[in-house]
């Protein structure tokens, strides 16, 4: 497949692997972290850890939107797909996710709810024309990537005139995220010691590798903005590996050929006509964070579900002994977690990191639980 | 009895009723099309003798949105998804049986179109469908069509293929591309906003089943990788088996059209459904005559040796990735979903 095998090749990764072996320094550590769930999941589909020096250890990101959704929100959705006039409509990752009581959207579902899995955001749109008699709530979700399409259904909606149409926003903002985690109590007491970051790849295609440039200069920590594809991943942690052996910090770009330093000036003009930053907003695992996720602007308050229904809040009930907040902070692994591959499976996920293919625990367990018996584990 | 308009008329209540308007139905489409002398008797059952050897029963039901896609439809998919079935024993099929659930007010021309394909499945497998049933639900309460067929063959004495033989040391082969099926299926699926140009791989195959039971008798077990394609089915035969695999993902024939649906929606081809491949699994020193007799074969032009069975007390699946790292495949949990990120 054209510009897809050239980044899969299997004698350039052995070289990049040769390099980063040969120019590690053997005396430190390398603690770098995958922001992105994306990442995350092309290092254990390729079988990256297997190619890496010991010294240097991957620590995985709250780059996830499933995982790092609150469970109030989705006890929230849950409340409004009960309601008998509601259509509620979302990605497919979403429904088993569990909320308070173990309760899903797809249990809502078996129990009467009107639940409906998307493909696309503008089939949301067609929804609301074929029912002109229920109300169509989406619910939004992801990082910068997926907003500017959110932002283009809300802009139609408005066009078309649809009345019984609306958006229960979710939209989070990576860079908040990545200040969270440098900011974490975990990374104050010293208990989490980050070296660098990955940075996203779709999400740099939209707000730019510009956006970074805090990191280097508040933290010192070097950003290199990195390909989903496992050579992009390879060749980015190089790159991260020679500016800490230079005792450089700075952003640096390694996925080119999508990214450029100021961005998709369209779709983040989209994404700002409709949308404005929240005061704060809670994230799973990062606590409450301010200027962290988007809500929709004034002018378009009636396709806010969240104006247009009172949503009661809950609150919201964690799984004891789930570890997902700590493995999102990048403080724990999901090894870490008593209930990893016993209690908590995909099968039967008892937290969030384990329902989406890009959360760290369903990255372990699909792709890595052989490693804990060879006892190779990074 | 009246005729049938089968152009424009549509499926009612009374056609699921027992009376003249389910005669009609019986004998002026499933009767006509099918037409065999077992049908032909008018008995609610039909009785047959069968060969000798131990009997095969496989049933199946089809629920498949939407009913027609390029390379077969409902109709011809509920004829080979059964015949497979009972083929992937080492049986030779020998008759059918199909029930049908029709939702009030789908198309007669549709229905047509469907047994018509049904029947054609049939003769070109030489299995008759002997018996049948249909029933009408409400309008809402059904998706148009539901069929389950069921089908029942002879294994010859001597055979004996089961999903637990697999023996570590044995090689790993399938017959061809992986995710032709559920990819056609997925393209026609509203909102994806892409067309492959690919069709179904459904097909019957017992034919290639009988070619490579003639060469390498001793094969240990065949299964069609269908829903959950090669990755789930593979899982199931290792628990079957109590062995570990070790599959080496260069080996595994994709189509390019297919790793490119699959990469532009976040799936992977190893879970996505085949209709007309099977794995076989055979002893290392069968392993390449049997590739040798499964190429030679129409059915099986692209066939290949994926890997080995390998002692394993947790029963992974793992795979060397072309990338030079190991990883496993896992069950699939739950259905694959496009990604959202």
């Amino acid at each position: 497949m054209k510009y897809v095998d050239e980044f899969r090749d299997g004698d350039t990764a052995r070289q990049l692997a040769a390099c980063l072996a040969a120019e590690v320094d053997p005396a430190r550590q390398y603690r770098l972290m995958e922001f992105c769930g994306g990442h995350t999941h092309a290092i254990f589909r390729y079988g990256i850890p297997d190619l890496l020096p010991d010294n240097l250890r991957l620590i995985h990101g709250p780059g996830c939107p499933v995982c790092v959704l609150p469970i109030a929100r989705l006890d929230m959705a849950i409340a409004l797909a009960q309601r008998p006039e509601v259509i509620l409509c979302t990605y497919g990752d979403l429904l088993r996710v569990p909320a308070s009581n173990r309760q899903t959207l797809l249990k809502a579902r078996a129990e009467g709810a009107d639940v409906r899995m998307l493909y696309s955001p503008l089939e949301a749109l067609s929804l609301a024309r074929d029912n002109p008699s229920r109300e169509v709530v989406f619910m939004a979700i992801g990082f910068e990537t997926t907003t500017p399409p959110t932002a283009l259904v809300i802009e139609q909606a408005q066009l078309l005139g649809l009345k019984n149409f609306s958006v229960f926003c979710n939209h989070v903002l990576t860079p908040s995220a990545m200040h969270a985690i440098l900011a974490s109590p975990e990374s104050e007491a010293g208990v989490l010691q980050l070296d660098g970051f990955l940075g996203p790849a779709h999400v740099s295609t939209v707000i730019g590798s510009a956006a970074y440039e805090d990191f280097p200069t508040q933290y010192g920590t070097p950003v290199v903005i990195a390909g989903f594809e496992p050579l992009d991943v390879l060749q980015a942690l190089l790159m991260l590996v020679r500016q800490l052996n230079q005792g450089r910090a700075c952003v640096e770009n390694q996925f080119t050929r999508a990214v450029t330093a100021e961005g998709n000036l369209k779709a983040q003009a989209l994404t700002w006509r409709i949308f404005e930053p929240r005061e704060q907003f809670e994230w799973r695992g990062l606590g409450h964070l301010p200027k962290s996720a988007l809500r929709l602007r004034a002018a378009y308050a009636e396709f806010d579900a969240e104006r247009r229904f009172s949503l009661p809040e809950f609150p919201a009930q964690e799984h004891r002994a789930c570890e997902c907040p700590a493995i999102l902070r990048g403080a724990k692994n999901p090894r870490d977690c008593r209930l990893f591959a016993t209690a908590c499976t995909p099968a039967n996920p008892l937290g969030s990191c384990m329902v989406s293919s890009e959360g760290a625990c369903a990255a372990y367990y699909t792709y890595g639980r052989h490693m804990q018996t060879a006892g190779a584990a990074h | 009895m009246s005729r049938l308009d089968l152009q424009q008329g549509r499926i009612e209540m009374l056609h699921g009723g027992g009376g003249r308007a389910s005669a009609e139905l019986i004998s002026q489409l499933f009767a006509k099309a099918f037409d065999n002398q077992w049908l032909a008797q008018g008995n609610d059952q039909a009785q047959f003798s069968l060969p000798p050897g131990r009997v095969v029963m496989a049933t199946d039901s089809h629920v498949i949105s939407p009913l027609f896609f390029p390379g077969g439809d409902i109709g011809s998919l509920s004829v080979h998804g059964t015949l497979n079935d009972v083929a992937m024993s080492g049986a030779k099929p020998c008759y059918l049986a199909a029930s049908f659930i029709l939702e009030e007010g789908f198309p007669l021309a549709d229905l047509t179109r469907i047994v018509d394909s049904m029947a054609k499945a049939s003769r070109e497998a030489g299995v008759p469908i002997v018996t049948g049933d249909t029933k009408v639900v409400e309008r809402g309460k059904g998706d148009g069509v539901f069929i389950t067929t069921t089908g029942v063959g002879v294994v010859p004495e001597g055979l004996y293929l089961s999903g637990d033989q697999a023996r570590p040391g044995d090689k790993i082969l399938i017959s061809g591309t992986m995710g032709d099926h559920g990819v056609t299926i997925l393209s026609l699926r509203e909102g994806l906003g892409f067309e492959a140009a690919i069709g179904s791989d459904s097909q019957n195959l017992a034919p290639l089943v009988a070619a490579m039971l003639e060469a390498v008798p001793n094969i240990r077990c065949l299964r069609d990788p269908t829903r959950g394609g090669l990755g789930n089915t593979l899982n199931e035969l290792a628990k079957q088996s109590g062995v570990g695999m070790q599959l080496e993902e260069a080996a595994i024939p994709v189509r390019e059209t297919v790793r490119a649906a699959c990469e532009f929606l976040g799936l992977d081809p190893l879970y996505v459904a085949n209709e007309g491949k099977l794995i076989a699994i055979c002893p290392a020193e069968q392993a390449e005559p049997l590739l040798a007799v499964m190429r030679a074969h129409p059915l099986g032009q692209n066939a290949a040796i994926i890997g080995t069975v390998q002692e394993d007390a947790q029963q992974f699946v793992q795979m060397r990735t072309p990338f030079g790292g190991q990883r496993m495949v896992d069950w699939l949990n739950g259905e694959q979903l496009p990604r959202i990120c």
